[in-house]
This record gives structure tokens, C-alpha cells and sequence, in this order.
């Protein structure tokens, strides 16, 4: 099956200047904070992990043109569909279908939201030591990667420093398969400008990292 | 290109008209109701907590101890999370912190090229720029260009360190704090930090400036 990410724009020429925006700003429409609200609620059910509905997300056939909570809800509809807990036309008809429904194994109740909230999902875990330090010189590997990744396209194939090592993390390209945890040393990887960018202008003055788990990275002679 | 979404311009519009994203998002929260899936209220619970505690006035405050409290400064850059939970603030989307400090040599810049990766717990939900592709696209490449947007204009010299969160660490700025400062105390320099500085897409104000 081929994966395709429409969401890795890091590097991409023509989106055009950015507009910024007061800092009170946060929705556009009344509709956005109830997708916010839905999808946390759905994520704290355990019915999939956050590497998945990431993956979703950025598979969506029309990504480029969706607004950013117009995504959020159609990477929700699609994972419970997925998983049968959205029967085809039950939105369509504002109704529920006759049950019975499959269970879940929990439901986020109002008076759980502040702790879990507060409580987050931590990603360190105990695993394997780390193959690298801090100072070593690494390649990104390159390549398609044919699953959700972290990885950005820009990054690949090039070679950086590595400035600091996170310890174990949860692989997202794993979990976001389904294949598990898969904890791996998380590092943070360094670039020059020009490394990334040539001789561009300002490429002489930008240092540019990515975090980066083990799998990513081979030995730079 | 999702910039007829972006628009700033047409927030009164959307406001005003139920459109069909209003009735999909209705039809979708009744079925899930229906079948208990979803707790009404915990969504309205959710939707306060990021509309009135959990935004970048929580930030502001962890700067402006950084600032005046070098013992504080010095522990939020060995270990953010701790030092950020100790003012209480922690969780979901700023469960491993990392604060990096702008200095006059170096400026820092926070992007997510692949998605929205933002540090929810001091800077509440991310705002609309920071999820939209050109931000995305050009933070890692023409920084200068993109803090030209915001009206940033950084010495020649400075160079420019741009943290792509690709994972699941999340980066908080430390402006660098203004001259004319020192006299203030720790509420009135939080005043001074604004969302943008702790993005590193602007700078904190200087004092006497409005926010």
C-alpha cells in the first residue's frame, strides 16, 4: 500500500508571506473549538493513539485545501469509521443508527478533564542505550518512507551534529502503524544552513534542527 | 491552499452564518452522544480550560521569573518541564519541555513543519499562522523573511536557530529581556511578554509600550 503525506511542507517554496495575528485569536468559526473539544475527548477514549490520527491527518486526499480544524474533523470521522464506530451516513442523518454500538473502553467524563489534562500522555520510556553522543556526526537517512514519519523531507539524506540526546521515546512511525511502542533514543540533530539550503541567502547565518529518533540516523565518516 | 480560511478578514462572516462545517459538527457531536461516546459537558470543559487557563499568559510568567531569578533561569534551561511544573504548568503537549534562551548573538525560532507540534501548557492552543503553510513551509528556510512578516527586523549578524519539533519535545523562547526593564517587578515584566516572543517570531515589548 502506498502512504502518501500531504503534510510535510518544511522547504517548500510558494505558500506566500505569513499573517500574523492578535493573540487572543484562537478560532475562526463556532464550530472549530467543538472539533478541538470532540477530538481530545475521542483521543482520551483510547480507541487509537495520537501517532495515528496524526497519520490521518495528513493523508487526507484534499489536506492542501482544508482549513486546519476542517482536517481535525475529517481525520476524526475517518478513524471511527475505520474502526466501525461511525456507521456510513450517520452524520449525514444528525442520527445515531439502531444499536447496539461496539463499547469503548473508557469515556473522558467533565470532571476527569483537568487532570487529564494536566496529566498529558508522556513519551519517555525505558529502552535501548543510545548508539550516539553528543558532537557526532550523523547522516539523515533518505529516501520515501512508505508510513507516517517524523522525518521531514528536507532533512533527508543530509548530514548534521548531533546536540543532544533525549533518552528513549516512544517510535512514532511504529505506534503510528499500530506495531506498538517501540521506544528508541530520541536525539536532537543540528544542520548549517548551507547543508539544507546551498548558498542561498541567509543559509550562512541559520542553524536548523530536527528531533530524531535512532532509526533515522546512520554513522557519518 | 487554505489561505481563503486563513483570512483575518472574515471572521465576522464566519460568525455570523451557520455554514455547513456548523451542521456537520453538530450532527457528529449528537451521534456520539447518542451512543456515549462523548460527555457533553467534558467538551465544554476542555474548550474553557484553553479559552481561560491554559494560555500564553502562563508562558509570560515562566520568562519573567527566568528573568529576575537566575537560580530559576538557570534550572528552566537544564530542565524545563520541572521548571515550568513547579509554577504549574504541565501536560498534555508540553509533557518534555526544552526552553532555549534568545540572546544578542542568537536568535531562536519555534516551527512544526510536519503538523502543529506546540507547547500547549504555557502558550494554550497554537495560533492559526503557526498551523498554515507558509509559516510551515518557510520558518525553516527564510526565517529572516518570515520574522519580516511580523515586522522583525534582526541585526545581519545574528544567527538565526531554528527548532523544528519533530517530536514530541516542545520548545519555549526566552525573549531577551528589554532595556529600560530593570525597574520593573515580576507581573509588570510578564506584561511584556507577548505570545509571539515566546515563538521567537517577535520580540518582547519594551516597557511603556502597549500590548
Amino acid at each position: 500500500m502506498s502512504y502518501e503525506t500531504r503534510a510535510d511542507l518544511g522547504g517548500r517554496l510558494g505558500y506566500g508571506r505569513v499573517l500574523p495575528e492578535p493573540e487572543g485569536e484562537l478560532f475562526h468559526a463556532a464550530w472549530e473549538p467543538r472539533v478541538l473539544a470532540l477530538t481530545l475527548a475521542m483521543g482520551a477514549t483510547g480507541s487509537w493513539n495520537i501517532d495515528m490520527s496524526r497519520a490521518a491527518r495528513e493523508t487526507l486526499a484534499d489536506y492542501a485545501r482544508l482549513s486546519y480544524y476542517e482536517i481535525w474533523c475529517h481525520a476524526l470521522e475517518s478513524l471511527m469509521l475505520e474502526r466501525g464506530l461511525l456507521q456510513p451516513g450517520e452524520v449525514d442523518a444528525g442520527a445515531a443508527a439502531a444499536g447496539p454500538h461496539p463499547l469503548l473502553a473508557r469515556v473522558l467524563n467533565a470532571a476527569d478533564v483537568p487532570a487529564a489534562l494536566a496529566r498529558g500522555s508522556p513519551t519517555a520510556r525505558p529502552g535501548p542505550a543510545p548508539a550516539f553522543a553528543v558532537g557526532d556526526s550523523v547522516h539523515l537517512r533518505s529516501g520515501a518512507v512508505p508510513h507516517h514519519t517524523r522525518l521531514p523531507g528536507y532533512a533527508r539524506g543530509k548530514r548534521g551534529t548531533v546536540t543532544a540526546v533525549h533518552g528513549p521515546h516512544v517510535f512514532a512511525d511504529a505506534h503510528a502503524q499500530g506495531l506498538g511502542e517501540q521506544p528508541r533514543p530520541l536525539y536532537t540533530v543540528a544542520f548549517s544552513g548551507t547543508e539544507l539550503w546551498g548558498g542561498e541567502p541567509g543559509a550562512a547565518g541559520l542553524t536548523v534542527s530536527i528531533d530524531a529518533w535512532e532509526p533515522y540516523l546512520e554513522a557519518a565518516a | 491552499m487554505a489561505h481563503e480560511h486563513d483570512d483575518p478578514h472574515d471572521h465576522d462572516h464566519d460568525h455570523s452564518e451557520i455554514g455547513p462545517m456548523d451542521l456537520r459538527v453538530r450532527a457528529l457531536e449528537t451521534v456520539l452522544a447518542a451512543k456515549g461516546y462523548i460527555d457533553p459537558a467534558a467538551l465544554d470543559v476542555l474548550i474553557d480550560s484553553y479559552q481561560t487557563r491554559i494560555g500564553p499568559r502562563n508562558g509570560a510568567r515562566v520568562v519573567a521569573k527566568a528573568w529576575t531569578d537566575p537560580a530559576y533561569r538557570a534550572w528552566l534551561l537544564e530542565d524545563a518541564t520541572a521548571a515550568i511544573a513547579a509554577l504549574g504548568y504541565s501536560g498534555r503537549q508540553g509533557e518534555h519541555m526544552h526552553a532555549v534562551e534568545n540572546t544578542t548573538a542568537r536568535h531562536n525560532m519555534v516551527v512544526c513543519t510536519l503538523c502543529s507540534c506546540y507547547p500547549w501548557p504555557v502558550l494554550g492552543l497554537p495560533p492559526t499562522w503557526y498551523k498554515s503553510a507558509p509559516y510551515r513551509s518557510r520558518a525553516v528556510r527564510d526565517p529572516r523573511g518570515v520574522l519580516a512578516d511580523f515586522g522583525v527586523v534582526l541585526p545581519a549578524q545574528t544567527e538565526i536557530r531554528v527548532w523544528d519539533s519533530t517530536a514530541e519535545l516542545r520548545y519555549l523562547v526566552i525573549p531577551q529581556r528589554p532595556a529600560g526593564s530593570e525597574h520593573l517587578d515580576e507581573e509588570q515584566l510578564a506584561a511584556l511578554v507577548t505570545r509571539d516572543s515566546m515563538i521567537g517570531t517577535g520580540l518582547a515589548l519594551a516597557p511603556g509600550a502597549s500590548g
